[in-house]
């Protein structure tokens, strides 16, 4: 069961916030503040905005803390509050924190990478490693709150929280604990790493209307926009939530994993491993294609994965592949890389509890090479969703399904 | 106050987060000041940056109070 909701994201710094930007059709694209970007070829990105970590932290623990780890803790904090766990935790040992993150602290990096060959191996900061490893964040939660349960992080590019969500929800099918404190993190925007990505050619370079620059399913798309932030999640067990009444927003019932075994950064355009993740994700919740009404796909507006994942799509649910709905809210938040799988599961809920589905935005020249699926383009379309997948997809050829129900009590 | 301790004030101040009426001189940088092991090194370093010397990490685990690294640096510093 779903019962606590935390997002930092470039729509908006809560959940609400964030919500009301997808119904809308925002994009959260801009140029690049966080640094000068003149040098590079993309210069813009879906940056988070207006974020001051003293709102979550004291300054001491900001400092030691890289903004991936930071957007962590000041989600995780949301969500705790919105599972009325604000004042602490039921059972410490019996709760665990998992937060995925594609790149950890990279900032910190490309600083401490800097000063190391600026002025020596003497000038590296003692908390360089503590800021840059990926599973800090993780860490840092549960220092903050106590929780003893299960905790590391799971590194799978672009499908990290994906797969902490996954794991997070069998470690409490399991009974190796109660509750998990779950999602993603990921503060990539940094010289460094959006010169990797561009000179991938992953990255749409439309710096002259950066938002209208992702467009997913659209033949005119030409790569995926950077994104960064945080979402986290409380999932425990049913009679843990009963227990202290709490809200239930909705349940995680199904989790696919796959490999492409195919390439290092693109996957086959049969879509096979994609298939496969979301096969055996229907088959773990016990599903029916057709049970399935809506999708958010991975969608990322790169040439070959849209393509990918609409053949996947399109062979997996034949005929009902035409009733569904199967958008990209990536096309408005941009891309959050590690972050992105958490923040996906948690809009799934949003459309389920909502009756609205937040449409593809620049979508206005549909490839036909996506197979002519609904991504509901360009508007919100209003429609009572009970059952939702959600695809992400990694550099590496990771796949990870998640199916999430609406909760009837 | 000289200025080389107001600089090394301001250092302690903004390297361990802490209030500056906190920062007396007999108060020890562990014990009183929540530093740890890392912030001590980072400390340590914040120093040799600003004044520009190398503390040696034997002499560096001699500093403990705020004293100590006062007397220290002026003692480094020839002021």
């Amino acid at each position: 069961m779903v019962t606590g909701l935390g997002l930092i994201s470039p729509l908006g710094n809560t959940v609400e916030e964030t919500w009301e930007g997808l119904i809308a059709g925002r994009s959260g694209a801009a140029p690049i503040q966080r640094f000068d970007p003149a040098e590079l070829d993309v210069r813009f990105a879906c940056e988070v905005k207006n974020f001051d970590p003293t709102e979550h932290m004291d300054r001491k623990e900001a400092k030691r803390a890289d903004l991936f780890a930071q957007y962590a803790i000041a989600a995780a904090d949301q969500a705790l509050r919105s599972a009325g766990l604000g004042d602490g935790l039921v059972n410490p040992k019996r709760t665990g924190v998992l937060i995925g993150s594609g790149i950890g602290g990279i900032w910190t990096f490309e600083e401490q990478c800097k000063l190391y060959l600026q002025k020596g191996p003497r000038r590296v900061s003692p908390f360089f490693i503590p800021m840059f490893i990926p599973d800090m964040a993780s860490g840092l939660i549960s220092m903050r709150t106590g929780a003893q349960g299960p905790n590391y992080c799971t590194v799978s590019a672009c499908a990290s929280s994906a797969h902490a969500l996954g794991e997070a929800f069998k470690l409490i099918q399991s009974g190796a604990a109660d509750m998990m404190i779950t999602g993603g993190a990921e503060a990539a925007v940094t010289p460094l790493s959006i010169a990797g990505f561009s000179n991938m050619k992953a990255l749409s370079t439309r710096n002259d209307e950066p938002e209208k620059a992702c467009k997913p399913f659209d033949a005119d798309r030409d790569g995926f926009v950077m994104g960064d932030g945080a979402s986290v999640l409380i999932l425990e067990n049913l009679k843990s939530a009963l227990d202290r009444g709490a809200t239930i927003h909705g349940e995680i019932i199904g989790y696919g994993m796959s490999a492409d075994a195919y390439h290092m950064t693109q996957p086959p355009e049969s879509g096979e491993g994609a298939r496969l993740a979301m096969e055996v994700c229907l088959a773990d919740a016990e599903l029916s294609p057709n049970d399935v009404e809506y999708i958010n796909s991975h969608g990322t507006a790169t040439p070959h994965g849209d393509i990918a994942e609409s053949v996947a799509a399109k062979e997996l649910f034949g005929e009902h592949a035409q009733d569904l709905i199967m958008n990209s809210t990536k096309s408005m938040t941009g891309h959050l890389l590690g972050a992105a799988g958490g923040l996906e599961f948690t809009i799934c809920l949003l459309v389920m509890n909502n009756g609205i589905i937040p449409p593809t935005i620049n979508n206005h020249n549909p490839d036909p090479l996506c197979c002519g699926l609904n991504c509901a383009p360009n508007v919100a379309v209003e429609r009572d969703v009970s059952v939702s997948l959600t695809n992400s997809f990694g550099f590496g050829g990771h796949n990870v399904s998640l199916a999430v129900r609406k909760f009837e009590g | 106050m000289s200025d080389l301790d107001e600089k090394v004030i301001n250092i302690i101040v903004e390297e361990l987060g802490v209030e500056r009426d906190k920062v007396a001189k007999d108060a020890s940088f562990m014990e009183d000041l929540g530093a740890d092991s890392l912030d001590t090194v980072e400390l340590v370093m914040a120093f040799e940056k600003e004044f520009d010397v190398d503390i040696p990490d034997e002499e560096a685990e001699k500093l403990r109070t705020v004293g100590d690294a006062l007397n220290y640096l002026h003692e480094k510093m020839g002021s």
